[in-house]
């Protein structure tokens, strides 16, 4: 394999394990600064044993996010040196800013928060935690108006030889971050929302099991599903609201995204929806790709309502989104560009570009996505069934419970592989390009890094995630099975001999 | 600002940003380090743990601003660098990967040899980012080959490893190590202070030997001279700015001739940050314009090439006159939060018992 392939999976693996945590780190983060206020307000110490049984969870998992981000601040770099060149001008500065605004934010007050316990008054401490979950949100802004860009090139001329920004405003009005933003955010909290409704409902149906009389940890676990629950919902209907509007940007600017996504060949009015497919492709003697349907079953009308919020909107078919960018290069489906665009397209002329990305992948991950996390989101409902007012999750009989721990132990990672399966989509349908309709990823690589070098830190970094995705699990569990803790609320203390509240 | 005070003002910026790193992140690396020295112990390493744990990670958010700044001002140096030394970056990625997690995770799994694993990670962790971003910080001083369009680092792995780089990278080690110590001296009381204090008096001189030692070899094999862009004023300032680290980093030591003053803990502690500091900015004044490459004839590459256009270092400008003081006035603000020394007696009694969260006091 070449540099260029092995760079490829290096960063899809890499940002693929990053992004594992992501979106737990920024749903939890919230969901861990109001179970506190819910503390702070009540004064029921099971909301307090809450806070601190989830902000366990929260480290753990925040803890493997910030060191596997590390990696990703540097690897444009190390592996993507003509990209960072080229776009460096506009992408360079959310990232910068990303550091400077919200990486910092983050770290300093979950310091603050994790030792505080004993050391800040009870209000600016729960403050302390909505800055943490407001720097992740931050995090989510700058890195999204990164990606977005890369999406849909606004606010940027060619200059120089390279993309240079004009208009810093264009990146956070990009109709792709717009929607993008709340796509990510929704689906995050669907993640905070997940671990709590199924950490919660597993343990409720074990403390009720172990003590029907009434355990003491029952009414907790009760508030923290049900609480987790109405989140995982009310954020899954957010998620598909915004869905339904990115995917009509997408069909607007990306239309052989959702053509790959769809494995729609030929452009059709009333397009239906395909649920399940089988495609092939395979590159001709021009270096063009070839796609094959060899079956699928459809629901009709249902793309192009989705994509165009009319059943019998025309859908534009891959063979022709090939034909049309072969004559005339990339196009919207207005047939604009943006300005760079535009302006680099004399150069792009001189590249041949296989403008077809992988059917299957783009096909699978987008179904996916929305599979995953609509299960999620019915185990939710489930869940606030099974406990409302007075009664109790099925444990009854042994296939009940062990149903039910299953249902429970995956819900936290149901939507947790959606938000993976949505960026494969993302980044996946996007090839061949890096930057849309500008730079193909071929062009992007460094082109001194050799395939050993790549094959070096690709092993490395394999190792070293897969070590650290077995502790982190076994950190996980150990602490969900510890329960909850015992709790006696925190003061503040002057005593310079005291022990700590605490330490590592 | 014209373009070219842009990108000068983005040099010094980035070159402070670093210098905040070492500064900062130099005695979590230093207090990492002497895990095996001062915290046989298990409690005595526990109160090293815990007298840098609220911080480090937003000591080390200085390296990724930096890294960002970077690529915002300086798209071409960090295209250029960063696939240039790609291996040894990597060495500094997973060092800072098993660091972080050993910090973060010691606490939650307390049985003794996962405990004692962390911390091995911690201190080899520590110890590999400092030498080899000590070794390339040493490059930067001597010059990097570079070469070819789009230009890029020409020498191979191996030539990076010259003495005058091993000699930087053993003598960042024991500085980070001497600055680790004043910083537990600053922050801890009892048997953990008491001990530090025995680090700085053996391990002090010899830093300060291998440090004049580097400065001195530094500016007579590699001077200011051979940086086209530094004049005879480039000279003078890499010779005195580079004494001043030697003579900083004496009078810290000399400080802890006495014990448990906490004025002159003070005064040390400034004083060690100060002599890494300069020992920086003399790095960072030779690398001024060349960023620390030396184009083989027939390529040309600076940081005027280099550079992002007025528009976004002008942007950038405006977010760091915003960012840099609200980042330094939260940062002050957690320090004196935690401004109390600790000592065994602070130690909850097992990191288990306080990991599930039974909150005493
Ligand atoms: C819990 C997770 C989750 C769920 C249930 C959904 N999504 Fe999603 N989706 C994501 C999580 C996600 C994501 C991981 O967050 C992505 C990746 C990039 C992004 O913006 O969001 C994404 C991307 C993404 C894209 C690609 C945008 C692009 O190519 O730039 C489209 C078109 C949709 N989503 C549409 C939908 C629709 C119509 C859904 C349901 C009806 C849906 N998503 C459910
Ligand atoms: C928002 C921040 C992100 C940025 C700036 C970004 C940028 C990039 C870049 C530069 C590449 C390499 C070039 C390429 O192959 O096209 C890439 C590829 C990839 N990214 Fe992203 N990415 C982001 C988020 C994500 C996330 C969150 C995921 C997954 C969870 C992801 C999954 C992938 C995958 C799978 C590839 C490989 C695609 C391929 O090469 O075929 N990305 N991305
Ligand atoms: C490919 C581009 C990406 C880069 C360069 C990147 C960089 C980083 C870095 C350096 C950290 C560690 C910060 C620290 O030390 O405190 C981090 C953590 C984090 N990143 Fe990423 N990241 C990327 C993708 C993403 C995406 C797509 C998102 C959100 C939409 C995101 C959100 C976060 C959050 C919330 C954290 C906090 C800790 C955690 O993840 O658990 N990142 N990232």
């Amino acid at each position: 394999m070449d540099a260029q392939v092995l760079a490829r999976w290096q960063f899809g693996i890499t940002t693929v394990y990053h992004f594992f945590f992501v979106p737990m780190t920024i749903g939890t983060s919230w969901m861990v600064a109001v179970l506190q206020t819910r503390w702070l307000r009540s004064g029921d110490d099971q909301w307090l044993r809450l806070t601190k049984f989830y902000s366990k969870l929260f480290l753990i998992n925040f803890t493997a996010g910030v060191v596997t981000g590390i990696v990703q601040e540097f690897q444009f770099g190390m592996n993507w040196s003509e990209y960072s060149r080229f776009v460096g001008d506009i992408f360079g500065a959310p990232l910068a800013l990303e550091a400077l605004l919200a990486f910092f934010l983050e770290s300093t007050f979950i310091g603050l928060w994790i030792f505080g316990w004993d050391k800040l008054p009870r209000g600016l401490h729960n403050l302390c935690m909505y800055i943490v979950a407001l720097g992740s949100t931050l995090s989510a802004i700058f890195i999204l108006s990164a990606n977005t860009f890369m999406q849909n090139p606004v606010g940027a001329v060619y200059e120089n030889g390279r993309a240079q920004l004009v208009d810093f405003g264009a990146l956070f009005s990009n109709p792709f971050f717009l929607v993008t933003f709340p796509h990510q955010i929704a689906a995050s909290l669907m993640v905070g929302g997940g671990l709590l409704a199924g950490v919660g409902a597993w343990k409720l149906a074990k403390v009720h099991k172990e003590n029907p009389e009434g355990h003491p940890d029952e009414m907790a676990w009760r508030k923290s599903s049900r609480m987790g629950a109405w989140v995982l919902i009310a954020a899954c209907v957010a998620v598909f609201a915004s869905g339904h509007a990115q995917a009509q940007v997408e069909a607007h600017y990306q239309p052989m995204k959702l053509a790959a996504s769809e494995g729609l060949l030929h452009t059709t009015e009333g397009a239906g929806f395909a649920i399940v497919g089988v495609y092939t492709q395979e590159r001709d003697s021009e270096g063009i790709t070839q796609v094959h349907e060899v079956w699928s079953f459809e629901v009709p009308y249902l793309l192009s309502l989705l994509a165009f919020n009319d059943p019998n909107a025309e859908v534009m078919g891959i063979n022709d989104l090939t034909e049309q960018y072969l004559q005339e290069g990339y196009r919207d489906v207005a047939g604009n560009r943006t300005v760079l665009q535009e302006e680099f397209s004399s150069e792009l002329a001189k590249l041949s570009v296989d403008p077809v990305p992988n059917v299957m992948v783009s096909f699978y991950s987008f179904r996916l996505m929305i599979g995953l996390g609509t299960v999620g989101a019915l185990i939710g409902v489930l869940i606030l069934w099974f406990t409302r007012k007075g009664h109790y999750p099925p444990t009854e009989k042994p296939w009940q419970f062990t149903t039910w721990k299953i249902a429970m132990g995956a819900l936290p990672f149901l939507p947790t592989f959606a938000n993976s399966f949505g960026w494969i989509l993302t980044e996946m349908g996007r090839q061949p390009w890096i930057v849309y309709g500008v730079l193909p990823t071929w062009t992007a690589n460094s082109p001194n890094v050799s395939a050993a070098k790549v094959i070096a830190s690709m092993s490395a970094f394999t190792l070293v995630y897969g070590i650290i995705a077995v502790v982190v699990l076994k950190l996980f569990f150990t602490y969900i099975a510890k329960g909850l803790p015992e709790v006696t609320p925190p003061e503040v203390s002057k005593d310079a001999d005291a022990p700590l509240s605490f330490a590592y | 600002m014209s373009h070219d005070q842009l990108i000068i003002l983005w040099f010094l910026l980035i070159g402070v940003l670093w210098i905040g790193f070492f500064f900062l992140e130099g005695f979590d690396f230093g207090v990492a380090m002497l895990y095996p020295v001062i915290g046989k112990d298990p409690t005595e390493r526990r109160v090293m743990v815990n007298a840098i744990g609220p911080t480090w990670d937003a000591n080390e958010v200085w390296l990724l601003t930096a890294g960002g700044a970077t690529f915002a001002a300086f798209p071409g140096w960090y295209a250029t660098l960063f696939s240039g030394l790609y291996l040894p970056l990597l060495l500094v990625l997973l060092g800072l990967i098993i660091r972080g997690v050993s910090f973060e995770y010691r606490a939650l799994m307390p049985e003794d040899n996962w405990r004692d694993t962390f911390d091995w990670a911690a201190t080899i962790g520590s110890l590999i980012v400092t030498l080899v971003l000590a070794i390339g910080f040493a490059n930067m001083w001597k010059g990097m080959p570079v070469d070819g369009e789009p230009p890029h680092i020409s020498g191979g792995f191996w030539s990076l490893f010259s003495p005058f780089a091993l000699l930087g990278g053993v003598m960042l080690i024991a500085l980070f190590m001497v600055h680790g110590a004043v910083f537990l001296s600053l922050k801890t009381a009892g048997s953990v202070h008491d001990k530090a204090h025995g680090v700085i008096r053996t391990l002090g001189p010899i830093a300060l030997v291998l440090l004049a030692a580097f400065i001195i070899i530094g500016n007579i094999a590699y001077p200011a001279a051979s940086n086209p862009n530094l004049g005879a004023g480039g000279s003078v300032a890499m010779w005195v700015v580079g004494l001043v680290s030697v003579a900083a980093l004496a009078l810290g030591i000399l400080m802890h001739s006495k014990k448990g003053h906490q004025k002159r803990e003070n005064l040390a502690f400034l004083a060690t940050g100060i002599s890494i500091a300069t020992l920086f900015a003399t790095i960072f004044i030779k690398m001024f314009g060349t960023l620390g490459f030396v184009p083989t004839s027939g390529t040309s590459f600076d940081m005027w090439i280099a550079a992002s256009s007025p528009y976004t270092l002008n942007l950038m400008s405006k977010a760091a006159l915003f960012g840099v003081p609200l980042v330094l006035a939260y940062t002050i603000w957690s320090y004196s939060v935690f401004r109390r020394r600790l000592s065994v007696a602070n130690m909850p009694p097992e990191p288990s018992t306080v990991a599930v969260g039974a909150v005493q006091g």
